[in-house]
């Protein structure tokens, strides 16, 4: 082999590849990690049944999330960004034509209930999934994570982490908005 | 005001690596003596400065002074003195100021031991470092500061990362990036060598003992990593292809390769373009770690601080060194002398299926982590590549490697003859294939191809041992004599290799009965309730409340009895809630053994004094830890061999290589 050859074949090949890599992480920065994308959107909600963390004795199942626009909040005590977005749904539990159902993920009851009590409560209702049993289904993979749900009970959109004012003003507010639009499902 | 101080020092440190990177380097090619005899003060300059800086930090969070930011987000004036003190590498900022440091003390010793050093190749290798600090350090200035002020001051910091109080995780960062960063000796001599197109001999000598280095700590790093895990994460597990994970095994991969190239580089004048390249990637894969932990490419357990535009930064210096030098490598390469001669039966032949071997599982681990990302970039989907791959793609590979580390010792170099092997190892051959029959029915076929790999590599490196000896004991010794003699003499690398592989043995038997026959139950026990695993009774007693300096923790206690009803511990496992929030931690109760760990961690409180408890029965766990020890003892052993100090008779040929190198009289 000439040197000329040999150089083209087996010198240049390292940078060759790493010039392939070097493109490959350029893409990957240009990707946010966080957006995991649901496989659960367009689909209809996974069924459940888990009980209410207020009062053990009834059950919270995926009826409550049918026919109104929901969203489906998911939270747990030891989760500061929780902490961070509590404010924003107390706000959001005023506005007129959507529901808040929230389900209190990997939690303990005494710790979930005592956030409920000294900061509020902004749900209709709360699941309480100690176990992750319905976080599974969904897909849960950290809190805080919120579904926006239309009447028809489809996945329209999932946020993952804190719902804050810009978050709401440029992304849920307008979807929202579109949902109520669109016509009562029979 | 002394933050303030820490980033002047900083400031000054980048400076000083400007000049460290060009004048040095300029003196070797217009032949200016004094600007090559500056790389030493200038590498004692730059360390001193770092430490300064450093010192800085240290005392910001020893005081708790949360007017800097990086103290506010990453400590806690209720925090223990231990952990404000690992607090400083705890983060983002801190860590990569003490990898910059590390760089700088790397470089001073290299200019402090490394009298016998041509001064052309100091100065060359002294500048190389200077530009990889001098990245590193506009990096940390403009996207990392850690002396940043925050106004107004909190009144209370954020608190360190709750899984990163602990003592384990508080030294295995610092010996991870010893590592890493050690890599850089063994990549700016490779880059000096090319720079001056001269590999040789001498050149692997000089760099072999501080690639050794470098290794034995990444080798320590990943071990206490792989330690930390199994304890503190309470799953039991002692690796979990995370990218993180990854990230450092690749480097030592190809550090593995590299030093095994080394010997042959060293002894044979062969395989130079292999070594340099591996020189090269060792240090690349441990800069794309780097990468890959601090841009959030891609996402894992360990991804504490991620930010987009640290990542475009990293990249684009990763572009400059690693382009730059494979760039380099690919002009200059071609014209090196392929070197010595060697048949196909030989040790050279040995140690290139080792390196090819080494290269390809480097590469399965970096297609393995990189794969979500491909298959994204491709449009093929979401995809992420768990542990069964990992776990199949090793087991296929390794067995092979294994088999080849076991008949390196006994061939000769540049030929060997097929049946003077054959002689040497048809016994030891027998001895495994006997050990295969007989455990072929007792064990699973899994635990029958570790165990004989194991004794394989025991038995073989043992025999190679009796052999080395033997050939001594004809003249005067006996073997005792013979043995000490040879660990006074030159002997020392090849006992460094023997100990390092009987590490590799140790490591083989961990996983394999670990794997096999460990017992992992998880169950419901309410106070006063006991449960059986592997012979072993525990008895849960119940879970009470206690309070440590900066967490709440409901504290269980198991008392553990064996087969006779003997009591063999009281083990105490925790569910802690820092008071920093975050999530609650599991800390596990071991009781340790060599043969065995016993291994209890609270899950969740299932009420009324109920606990999900995970009962674990580990056996020769700690085998695997033990390996890495015993692999980086050897490491140290070689490293002490005679022919590396300047006063052995071999360093003196190097002033003729310096004088045959490009100064022109």
């Amino acid at each position: 082999m000439t040197i000329q050859s040999k150089r083209l074949s087996l010198f240049v090949l390292p940078l060759a590849i790493f010039i392939a890599l070097v493109g490959l992480l350029l893409f990957g920065l240009t990707q946010d990690p966080r957006e995991v994308p649901s496989p659960l959107i367009g689909k209809s909600i996974p069924t459940f049944n888990t009980p209410d963390l207020i009062d053990p004795s009834r059950q919270v199942t995926d009826a409550e999330l049918r026919g109104h626009i929901t969203l489906f909040n998911v939270w747990a005590s030891w989760c500061p960004a929780c902490k961070a977005e509590h404010p924003m749904l107390m706000q959001l539990a005023q506005q007129a034509g959507i529901q808040l159902i929230g389900l209190n993920w990997k939690d303990e009851r005494s710790a979930a209930l005592q956030v409920i009590n000294s900061t509020g409560n902004p749900y209709l209702f709360i699941g309480y999934d100690r176990d992750n049993r319905v976080g599974l289904d969904w897909g849960v993979y950290g809190a805080p994570e919120t579904f926006i749900i239309d009447r028809a009970g489809i996945i329209r959109h999932k946020h993952i982490g804190p719902i804050d004012q810009t978050v709401w003003d440029d992304t849920l507010a307008p979807l929202i908005k579109t949902l109520q639009a669109e016509p009562h499902s029979p | 005001m002394i933050p303030e101080l820490g980033h002047l020092a900083l400031i000054l440190a980048l400076g000083l690596a400007l000049i460290q990177a060009t004048l040095p380097l300029l003196g070797t090619f217009n032949h200016s003596a004094t600007w090559m005899a500056l790389a030493r003060p200038l590498a004692y300059g730059q360390f001193t400065l770092l430490t300064i800086a450093f010192a800085c930090l240290t005392y910001a969070f020893l005081i708790s002074d949360f007017s800097v930011a990086y103290v506010a987000t990453n400590s806690n004036s209720l925090l223990p003195t231990l952990y404000k003190v690992s607090a400083v590498w705890g983060a983002h900022e801190g860590s990569l100021l003490l990898w910059v440091l590390m760089m700088a003390a790397w470089g001073a010793a290299v200019a402090l031991f490394s009298r016998h050093l041509p001064q052309i190749t100091l100065a060359r290798v002294i500048a190389v470092q200077g530009m990889v600090a001098v990245g590193f350090l506009l990096f940390i200035l403009f996207t990392s500061n850690p002396f940043e002020r925050l106004f107004p001051i909190p009144p209370e910091g954020r608190d360190l990362n709750p899984l990163l109080q602990d003592f384990g995780l508080a030294i295995h960062p610092p010996m991870l990036y010893m590592g890493y960063v050690g890599f850089s000796i063994a990549f700016a001599f490779a880059i000096a060598a090319l720079i001056g197109g001269q590999l040789d001999a001498a050149w692997a000598r000089w760099s072999r003992p501080w690639t050794l280095i470098a290794w034995v700590f990444l080798t320590l790093g990943i071990a206490l990593g792989s330690w930390w895990a199994y304890y503190e994460l309470g799953w039991g597990g002692w690796w979990f292809w995370d990218p993180v994970e990854n990230a450092s095994l690749m480097p030592w991969l190809i550090g593995t390769a590299l030093i095994h190239s080394f010997a042959v580089t060293e002894k044979r004048a062969a395989f130079k373009n292999w070594t340099v390249l591996l020189a090269i990637s060792a240090f690349s894969l441990s800069l794309l770690g780097t990468f890959l932990v601090r841009s959030g490419v891609l996402t894992s357990i360990h991804a504490f601080a991620t930010d987009p535009t640290r990542g475009a930064f990293i990249l684009v210096f990763l572009a400059i060194v690693i382009g730059g030098s494979l760039t380099l490598y690919a002009w200059r390469a071609p014209s090196i002398s392929s070197g010595g001669y060697f048949a196909l039966l030989s040790r050279e032949t040995s140690l290139l299926i080792n390196n090819l071997m080494f290269a390809a599982l480097t590469i399965i681990v970096l297609f393995g982590t990189l794969a979500p990302l491909i298959y994204d970039a491709f449009g093929w989907g979401k995809i992420s590549v768990g542990f069964p791959w990992f776990n199949k793609m090793f087991t296929v590979l390794a067995p092979g490697l294994v088999i080849v580390m076991g008949i390196s010792p006994f061939l000769r170099w540049k030929r060997d003859r097929f049946m003077r092997l054959i002689r040497h190892l048809w016994w030891l051959v027998a001895i495994v294939l006997a050990i295969k029959l007989l455990l072929i029915s007792q064990v699973p076929i899994g635990v029958m191809i570790g165990m004989s790999l194991a004794v394989w590599l025991l038995i073989t490196h043992g025999a190679s041992v009796y052999e080395r000896l033997q050939q001594r004991d004809r003249s005067q010794f006996t073997l005792k004599a013979a043995f000490i003699q040879d660990l006074r003499g030159s002997g020392r690398s090849f006992y460094g290799m023997i100990i390092a592989h009987v590490g590799m043995a140790l490591f083989i038997i961990g996983v394999t009965i670990v794997s096999h026959f460990a017992i992992e139950t998880d169950v419901r026990l309410s106070p006063g309730d006991s449960h059986v695993v592997a012979g072993y009774r525990f008895e849960f007693k119940g879970a009470v409340s206690s309070t440590g300096p900066n967490y709440h923790a409901e504290r269980g206690h198991f008392i553990v009895t064996d087969d006779n009803g003997d009591h063999v511990a009281d083990l105490f496992p925790e569910k802690r809630a820092y008071f920093g929030g975050g999530m609650p931690m599991t800390e596990a109760a071991i009781d340790p053994g060599l043969m065995r760990d016993v291994y209890v961690a609270l899950g969740e409180p299932l009420g009324e004094g109920d606990w999900a408890v995970r009962l674990y029965y580990k056996p020769a766990v700690r085998f695997i830890w033990l390996g890495a020890i015993f692999m980086a003892l050897g490491g140290l052993l070689a490293m002490a061999d005679r022919r590396y100090r300047s006063t052995s008779p071999l360093a003196q040929i190097t002033p003729t290589i310096a004088a045959s190198g490009s100064i022109k009289p």
